[in-house]
């Protein structure tokens, strides 16, 4: 072949040819045996070609287009940057989804059927975190109430919170 | 690649060998327990991906981290009434063939027993339920069981989400659902899969256009063992693509309806074949079974694709229907590490192949002759 096709990541010939249709889009690559090999291509089990896609290091225009123009995000609970997303196509914690949420609406719209959750909720947990929450607030405000003598209030807060810590679930 | 048996990690507790031997002995008739008794579908899958809130994801997470969530997880799983009597590994004392055992049980990920420190398994004792931690997500959790019962399947899979649920705090957000390492997992977490024998849509060339219009679907379709079609056996693993914007019971119903339509249309490719060049098909199985009892020397890829021939004679009814579970077993017990795992020695893959001829020669021995005299349609759907 006198132009073979060049392998999307280093420039090797390409060996590996991948057509993925993700919301009647379609998504080409091109792979020498190399990076299939090392991106798990050839593993069946696991490969995907939206997980590809989304470290960026085939087609980073598509993640740069959803950048705060220019701003790197860095996640404020564990240091994640958007650097290290485009290395490794995943997240450092939970709370990255909130850092991360202007690059990853427009790239959700082109991996998913929607862009917001229908489905099954944990609703136990959700209702423990809303009791912990008024919880930790309550005896925010009894310590206040206690500091500036306000005696009937704090006696107020001491029962709401006997009476939620007495509930079952709490 | 050799599964050395030798290099079982140091110090391990000395009941991990007992452990895991229960383990694949509860499965003795692995062929029954793992695959399906009936024509087409295998095995049915269902996984979901969890994470706790308080905690990085896994490939994030520091090594004091990851043992926090492995001991928090696996106390929260053993609790669990769906898993008395489970078995529990760590990584960590696993050797090599060992987590490759595990692999070929679909009972662990590739991903999971590559993993570094901090990573284990609970598994039920009937082994239709695995829990990882500390995978990709902190937990991928799976049901699988054999056939097609994808709907039961998603209903033991939620219960005991749900019973998880109870005790551990989900990483979950209103909006996008459940939250997890990779953002193609985003929302329900929840892959299902079936495995699907499907060798008169590879005969009759239409896997191609099949597999391109389950991609449309949003759908995707994997090999068994790697993506060329014949050297898979004909066996298909087809799964949904996204997991965000779509409720867990409209992502099964979706499958169930497009997996139903893959049905017939092997059943109706395999009645064409019959009308069409019934001595050519009966000329493959007959070949097939001939090479079994008779070769020296197999890889386990030939022997997925004889066996998967020979399957195919039982659902043609060339053998007795008793025997698809015998071809089930020997598709199980003919894997790298099962065959390792069945002798003393060292075996490299050359090795491997004469034990594993053996073992075909041995177990098919008693096996009948191909007798086709059926020239109606193939058996009905389950």
């Amino acid at each position: 072949m006198a132009n073979p096709i060049k392998c999307s990541l280093c420039g090797k010939p390409a060996t590996v040819h991948l057509t993925q249709i993700i919301n009647n889009k379609i998504h080409k690559v091109d792979l020498c045996e190399d990076c299939a090999k090392a991106k798990g291509v050839t593993d069946p089990s696991g490969f995907s070609l939206a997980d590809l896609l989304l470290k960026g290091a085939l087609n980073p225009e598509t993640i740069t287009e959803g950048e705060g123009h220019g701003a790197e995000l860095v996640c404020p609970n564990c240091g994640f940057t958007q650097q290290d997303f485009k290395k490794v196509g995943r997240f450092g914690c939970p709370k990255c989804y909130e850092a991360f949420r202007p690059m990853l609406v427009p790239m959700l719209g082109s991996m998913h059927k929607g862009v917001a959750h229908s489905g099954k909720v944990p609703q136990r947990a959700l209702d423990r975190r809303s009791i912990y929450e008024r919880l930790t607030k309550l005896e925010m405000e009894l310590d206040l109430a206690i500091k500036t003598e306000r005696y009937e209030d704090a006696a107020r807060f001491r029962d709401e919170i006997r009476q939620i810590k007495q509930t079952p679930g709490a | 690649m050799k599964f050395a048996k030798s290099n079982k990690p140091q110090g391990r507790d000395p009941d991990t060998e007992a452990r895991l031997a229960a383990l694949l002995e509860s499965v003795e008739d692995a062929g029954e327990s793992i695959l399906g008794a009936g024509p087409i579908v295998l095995m049915t899958r269902v996984r979901l991906a969890r994470n706790l809130s308080r905690f990085p994801f896994t490939g994030w997470a520091k090594e004091a981290q990851r043992s926090d969530i492995l001991a928090e997880c696996t106390s929260a799983v053993r609790a669990l009434p769906q898993m008395k009597k489970g078995i529990a590994f760590t990584m960590e004392e696993l050797s090599d063939h060992e987590k490759q055992l595990l692999v070929e049980r679909h009972l662990i990920s590739r991903e999971l027993s590559a993993s570094k420190a901090g990573s284990g398994v609970v598994i039920s004792r009937d082994c239709t339920c695995s829990i990882m931690v500390n995978e990709e997500d902190h937990l991928r959790m799976q049901v699988i069981k054999p056939g097609f019962q994808l709907k039961r399947v998603w209903k033991t899979m939620n219960a005991v989400d749900s019973a998880l649920e109870e005790s551990l705090d989900y990483a979950f957000d209103t909006e996008l659902g459940y939250l997890t390492a990779c953002p193609t997992n985003l929302g329900t977490g929840l892959r299902a899969s079936a495995m699907m024998h499907l060798p008169a849509l590879v005969i009759t060339g239409q896997m191609d256009k099949i597999v391109r219009a389950l991609n449309q679907l949003g759908l995707v379709v994997r090999g068994l063992h790697g993506e060329g079609t014949d050297a898979s056996g004909s066996i298909f693993q087809i799964s949904n693509q996204t997991t965000l914007g779509e409720s867990e019971a409209a992502i099964i119903d979706r499958l169930h309806n497009v997996l139903t339509t893959v049905f017939r249309q092997e059943m109706n490719a395999r009645e064409k074949l019959l009308e069409a060049e019934p001595v050519k098909l009966f000329d493959k199985i007959g070949r097939a079974y001939g090479l079994l009892q008779n070769a020296r020397l197999v890889t386990s890829a030939e022997a997925l694709n004889l066996l998967s021939l020979l399957r195919l004679g039982v659902d043609l009814g060339g053998f007795p229907a008793a025997l698809r579970l015998v071809t089930n077993r020997l598709i199980i017990l003919s894997q790298p590490a099962h065959i390792q795992h069945a002798t003393d020695a060292e075996a490299d893959p050359a090795q491997r192949d004469i034990l594993r001829a053996e073992l075909l020669r041995k177990a098919l021995a008693d096996f009948p002759r191909p007798e086709f005299t059926h020239s109606g349609p193939p058996p009905a759907a389950e």
